[in-house]
């Protein structure tokens, strides 16, 4: 009996490894902290009402950039690994499972855990304020995508200590993920959490899609809209259409994994090429799902600290939409080298090289939106402005790519790892920091250190360069991905000396990034205004951080940079007479959604082990919850007008 | 103007180093030593210098602007200057003007590449016009067959210098990448589906090969040798193959079916189940008494392209 609960325990626990032990000493340690902490301070109560079962947009956009942020540190520690790993030749820091698991775990949490809810994050805080809303469309179902990505990122983590990670890469190839060469639970956490927030990303871009399109302000036509909203609206449209395909992909493999089905093996007639198509027709509009948001924030934070109109704005919404619509037409330039015809080949080529047109063009708009301007280097100008070349370099490469003949040259090179961090970081990454400064004061009601915000800038970006510039040339010597070491001799040794030292660089850069963080929770300038950048749009109209309601009276619209039109009347003299308020109407807080993802989470480790009297139970509770959620008639309620006239009067708006 | 000089350090790093790289024989791409790997390399040329200029537009009107407009107090500021439709009809066409200086010799390569390079060698006797060989991708080896000289190598290739070499790409357990920069790009190696990639090199010499695609533990290790020899060489070799080296028995090559990483070898002769190409799910119901229907091997016909080049194989 107690050998076999020994060998259980040997199985269950990833074991071995003085790094994971140390991990489990400091998991542990963190989770007893939090409970003491909460406990001692009796914060249990606040923690739930305000937080866990919030369905205010702000409230659950904070909790998603708070995750995505814990995300990026560990993701960023994985490339920590990585690069110590393949410092010098022949090193044994990893062994090459461990490495696998490294280089897994970097590539997906990076994409699913940070990049996208560090987005939605974002969208989530903005886009309501920006049309003038009181909250999303769908606040329940807003709460429930949170949690669900929540929990479907934690299932995913713990298979660092329990069970083992997946090893197969985040593109998860088949044949190699599937059970015949994969065995073990370290693939099905990747299949089943990813799984779990890709359900919470889906219902993300229906219920903004829903939110922009129905709730906008009077007056607010669609090209009156910000450009953040309409890349949010494209984005939305994006996740709608690609996200299925990856749902349905994932739910295949799993089928193979867990019940022994052949859609990817390669016995009994399964086609492995399949997953690449259904990952690829997902992961391509994934890029753009990742790109198109940070196109808008460059757009707003471009605009504004240049005190200018964004120029050719309508090119810029209709480039957009380009970029949309082939975006899901370059899908396979993903694997040119899997054995296409010459004229399939050609095909993708040309269509992904049209994407460099109106991203060209959106390039240069940016460029005439500073020209004539009166251009302000704040901390969020800088990474806005330090997009425009470092992306446009990973943009001249993706077009190089393009070329399927050339691309035969560099598939699965260091080339290709070079190029997408190009786009990835000095698009995704910087367009984040830059939202995360530029509406830090919206969502907390004070600024974040300019100083030692502009320290953090370049030191990240110089850094960014010295890692990910010479990994081109590496790319071009023939290292291939995914090599956890190298012989000396080929030549490679110095460049990657190099970009570790440019890696270490961009972790002190985001340390410095969170140290602000810390000393301007403690010392920031106040923002008692609601409009510390000379803002345009709508989302420094109202005070901050925005009162749960977010706009005592729902502002009317009559122009583009709408508030920067209010401010122009203002000036002249000409702001409208105030008007009573009324009582407003306002979603219901609601434990629902974090206790059905709870329940997923239940579900989702169960299947992971095959252990289906966990998993059932689990999958009871989630339809238990929409039972419950469906019987729930009281889901709203009214805000007084005295509490509207007491919190306007605390922030000094009431007239 | 801190600032801008440190944007545009990188960018000049790039182009210095990229100018340095024309002459190094450390970057494989840009060092091709064959009529394949050099069609490729010039369309890399091509598109690096339309992209470099592309680049330094951007950057030149970067920096202007910054420079003209960042400073404080800077005159000509115009917050209505919100559009202008020429300007940006010119970069539109534009755009689409180096799309169509890319995409044409890209698409004429690209169909080039299904035919066999020309031979500039006197061929070899044992090869003849040109040599077919059969690649398969094990974890994490390399398994190298002649069909027309009946020997098998394992982890390195011997081909005849400049005659066109065939090389026909499948499976057997994980998919791979055969990759031998020097000589050309690359095509995967699938269970369910045989490629080919036609390459050759110009001189004798050796060049490093390595899968591209990771396929589990040992991938960092699978790598090969292309070795290239004058024609004369290249018979010697087969034929000391023949005489010196030992028969590759059924036992031996489950042996190598095994998931490990092994030492290059070569072997006089194969058995018959080798030339079947089965994969891993195959050769197991095989080895259960299952029959093997290996017509689905062939379910998508790479040949139709070049259907020509199969008439071509001794």
């Amino acid at each position: 009996m107690i050998e076999s609960i020994k060998s259980f325990m040997g199985w269950f626990f990833v074991t071995g490894d003085p790094m994971i032990y140390g991990a489990d000493a400091s998991i542990a340690l963190a989770s007893i902290g939090i409970v003491a902490v909460l406990t001692y301070f009796k914060k249990w109560k606040w923690l739930w009402e305000e937080w866990l079962t919030t369905v205010d947009h702000k409230k659950i956009g904070i909790m998603y950039i708070i995750a995505a942020l814990l995300m990026l540190f560990r993701g960023g520690v994985d490339a920590l690994m990585m690069r110590a790993q393949l410092t010098l030749p022949n090193l044994h820091f990893l062994d090459a499972e461990h490495y696998n698991q490294v280089f897994t775990t970097h590539g997906t949490i990076m994409i699913i855990f940070v990049a996208m809810p560090f987005i939605f994050g974002l969208m989530n805080i903005a886009v309501p304020l920006q049309i003038g809303a009181r909250d999303v469309a769908f606040p329940f179902l807003n709460a429930l995508s949170f949690w669900l990505f929540f929990f479907g990122a934690m299932l995913f983590n713990l298979s660092f200590v329990i069970g083992g990670s997946p090893d197969a890469g985040w593109s998860s190839y088949a044949p190699y993920a599937g059970a015949e060469m994969n065995p073990g639970v370290g693939q099905n956490y990747y299949l089943i959490g990813v799984q779990i927030s890709g359900i919470g990303s889906l219902a993300t871009g229906i219920n903004f899609l829903v939110t922009i399109l129905k709730m906008r302000a009077p007056g607010m036509t669609l090209f009156k809209m910000p450009l953040f909203t309409w890349s949010i609206l494209i984005t939305s449209v994006i996740v709608v259409f690609a996200f299925p395909a990856f749902t349905v992909a994932l739910a295949l493999m799993s089928i193979d994994r867990l019940f022994g089905a052949h859609f990817f093996t390669i016995a009994a007639g399964g086609s492995p090429m399949l997953w690449a198509n259904l990952f690829w027709f997902w992961g391509h509009p994934e890029v753009y799902i990742v790109l198109l948001p940070v196109f808008g924030i460059f757009s707003e934070v471009i605009a504004t600290f240049a005190h200018k109109t964004l120029f050719g704005y309508a090119v810029m919404v209709w480039s957009m939409v380009a970029i949309s619509v082939l975006s899901f037409i370059t899908w396979l330039h993903h694997f040119f080298t899997m054995g296409n015809t010459a004229p399939v080949n050609a095909f993708f080529s040309i269509s992904t090289m049209l994407i460099a047109i109106p991203t060209g063009v959106k390039i240069f708009n940016w460029l005439f939106t500073l020209n004539k301007g009166r251009i302000q280097f704040t901390t969020p100008m800088l990474w806005a402005l330090a997009f425009i070349p470092n992306f446009t370099i990973g943009g001249i490469t993706g077009v190089m790519l393009a070329m399927a003949p050339a691309d035969y040259q560099y598939h699965n090179s260091y080339f290709l790892v070079a190029h997408f961090h190009s786009t990835l970081i000095a698009g995704t990454v910087f367009g984040i920091f830059c939202g995360l400064h530029y509406w830090w004061p919206k969502m907390f009601g004070y600024l974040l250190d300019e100083t030692k915000g502009k320290w953090a800038f370049w030191i990240f970006m110089i850094s960014f360069n010295i890692c990910f510039m010479p990994m081109y040339f590496l790319g071009l010597m023939g290292m291939t991905r995914r090599m956890y070491t190298y012989p000396a001799g080929l030549g490679w040794t110095p460049i990657n000396v190099v970009m570790t030292i440019g890696a270490v660089g961009m972790g002190v850069g985001f340390i410095i990034m969170a140290y602000n963080i810390v000393w301007s929770a403690i010392h920031g300038k106040k923002d008692k205004t609601g409009d510390p950048w000379d803002g345009r749009t709508l989302e420094w109209a109202t005070s901050s951080p925005a009162a749960e309601y977010n706009f005592a009276h729902i502002p009317e619209v009559s122009t583009r940079d709408a508030f920067e039109a209010m401010k122009e009347a203002e000036r002249k003299g000409e702001a409208d007479s105030k008007k009573p308020y009324a009582p407003i109407h306002m979603p219901s807080n609601t434990g629902i959604p974090v206790i059905m993802s709870a329940f997923m989470f239940v579900a989702g480790f169960g299947c992971v082990f095959e252990w289906y009297w966990m998993a059932i139970p689990g999958a009871i509770g989630v339809i238990a919850c929409m039972i419950a959620r469906s019987f729930v008639y009281d889901d709203h309620h009214f805000i007084p007008v005295e509490d509207i006239e007491r919190t306007e009067a605390a922030t000094g708006r009431l007239s | 103007m801190k600032n801008l000089k440190a944007l545009i350090k990188p960018a000049l790093l790039l182009m210095a180093l990229a100018m340095l790289t024309g002459c190094s024989e450390k970057i494989a791409v840009l060092n091709p030593q064959g009529p394949v790997a050099r069609s490729q390399y010039h369309l890399i040329i091509w598109s690096l210098i339309m992209m470099s200029l592309v680049l330094a537009v951007v950057l030149i009107i970067f920096v202007y602007v910054l420079a003209r407009y960042g400073r404080k107090n800077s005159d000509g500021f115009d917050p209505n200057d919100t559009g202008n439709r020429r300007l940006e009809i010119i970069w539109m066409v534009i755009p689409v003007i180096i799309c169509v200086l890319l995409a044409v010799p890209t698409v004429k390569t690209l169909f080039s590449l299904n035919q066999p390079p020309k031979a500039t060698a006197a061929q070899a006797q044992t090869a003849g016009e040109s040599l077919t060989i059969d690649v398969t991708s094990v974890q994490w080896k390399w398994l190298f067959r002649y069909p027309g000289q009946k020997i098998e190598t394992v982890n390195y290739v011997v081909i005849p210098a400049g005659t066109p070499v065939k090389f026909r790409l499948h499976a057997y357990d994980a998919m791979n990448a055969f990759w031998v920069p020097e000589l050309g790009g690359q095509q995967y190696t699938m269970t369910d589906m045989p490629m080919q990639l036609w390459l050759q090199a110009d001189k004798p010499g050796n060049y490093d090969g390595r899968s591209s695609n990771y396929s589990g533990k040992g991938f960092a290790h699978m790598t090969f040798k292309v070795m290239s020899r004058s024609s004369t060489d290249f018979d010697r070799w087969v034929n000391d193959v023949k005489d010196n080296k030992p028969a590759l028995t059924h036992e031996k090559y489950m042996e190598l079916l095994k998931p490990n990483t092994v030492k290059a070898q070569a072997f006089s002769s194969y058995p018959a189940i080798v030339a079947k190409d089965l994969n891993k799910a195959q050769m197991e119901a095989l080895m259960n008494g299952e029959s093997v229907d290996t017509d689905s091997m062939h379910g998508m016909d790479m040949d139709h392209e070049s259907g020509e080049g199969g008439s071509q194989d001794d």
